[in-house]
């Protein structure tokens, strides 16, 4: 995609979202309705990762492309993904370093 | 810089374009050259105001204000009311049901997100006739 991405958060919860995740952050989530793409865009999240098989509709769909989020998925679970991409050398946004 | 203002309407319940009037508001704030952290602050407590509305209320409306100084929105809605605002304010408080908390909002961090991100909050509300919530965004920095 082109896009360096040094930061994540992950929660289904988009109040969680719009409080602790930080700009140009990976937004990790089970949840799939087009408030995760206003809030993704709202946050200044860069790219989402849908986690556990979930597709997201149509309209979250042609409402990401219009804001230019790309959307991807896994079939991992959520605690298996966030393992996988810490692995990779991807961090939170708390800024804590382990 | 120049400054603007307008109004956009809110229909309670109406998931679908939930979050349209923020991401509107954005649109201007970029067009204005609005440094992007705070067009992040704005949107988020707009966004978090303008969630309330849908989910709690009958309708409402977002006004906005923007001058050299500051940014003012003011979100006021025809809702039932927030009886005890000071608990509406801790984290984690909310009365909202089941079917909102699974599109992912309802989990009490509404007015708490507005607070963390405005300058200056202000929240007016009367059992049976509605909310105003109104904050403020420094531009000049403070002194």
């Amino acid at each position: 995609m082109g896009m360096e991405i040094e930061r994540a958060y992950c929660a289904d919860l988009m109040s969680d979202v719009l409080a602790f995740s930080i700009s140009n952050s990976l937004l990790i989530t089970g949840l799939t309705n087009t408030q995760v793409i206003r809030t993704a865009e709202v946050a200044t999240i860069k790219a989402i990762v849908f986690i556990q098989n979930k597709r997201p509709d149509i309209q979250t769909i042609s409402l990401a492309d219009e804001k230019k989020i790309p959307l991807l998925g896994t079939a991992l679970s959520m605690f298996d993904t966030c393992g996988l991409l810490f692995e990779k050398g991807l961090r939170s946004c708390s800024g804590l370093e382990f | 810089m120049s400054s603007s203002e307008g109004v956009f309407f809110l229909t309670g319940k109406d998931f679908k374009n939930a979050g349209a009037a923020s991401s509107s508001l954005k649109g201007i704030l970029e067009d204005m050259g609005i440094p992007s952290s705070i067009i992040r602050r704005v949107s988020i407590a707009a966004f978090e105001a303008e969630m309330n509305t849908i989910i709690y209320s009958v309708a409402g409306m977002m006004s906005y204000s923007i001058t050299p100084e500051m940014i003012k929105i003011r979100v006021q809605d025809m809702g039932p009311g927030i009886p005890d605002i000071e608990l509406a304010m801790k984290e984690g408080y909310s009365t909202a049901p089941d079917y909102i908390r699974e599109m992912g909002f309802g989990s009490g961090m509404g007015l708490p997100n507005i607070k963390k991100n405005a300058d200056v909050l202000t929240v007016n509300s009367l059992a049976g006739e509605g909310t105003t919530v109104e904050f403020t965004i420094n531009l000049s920095p403070a002194e």
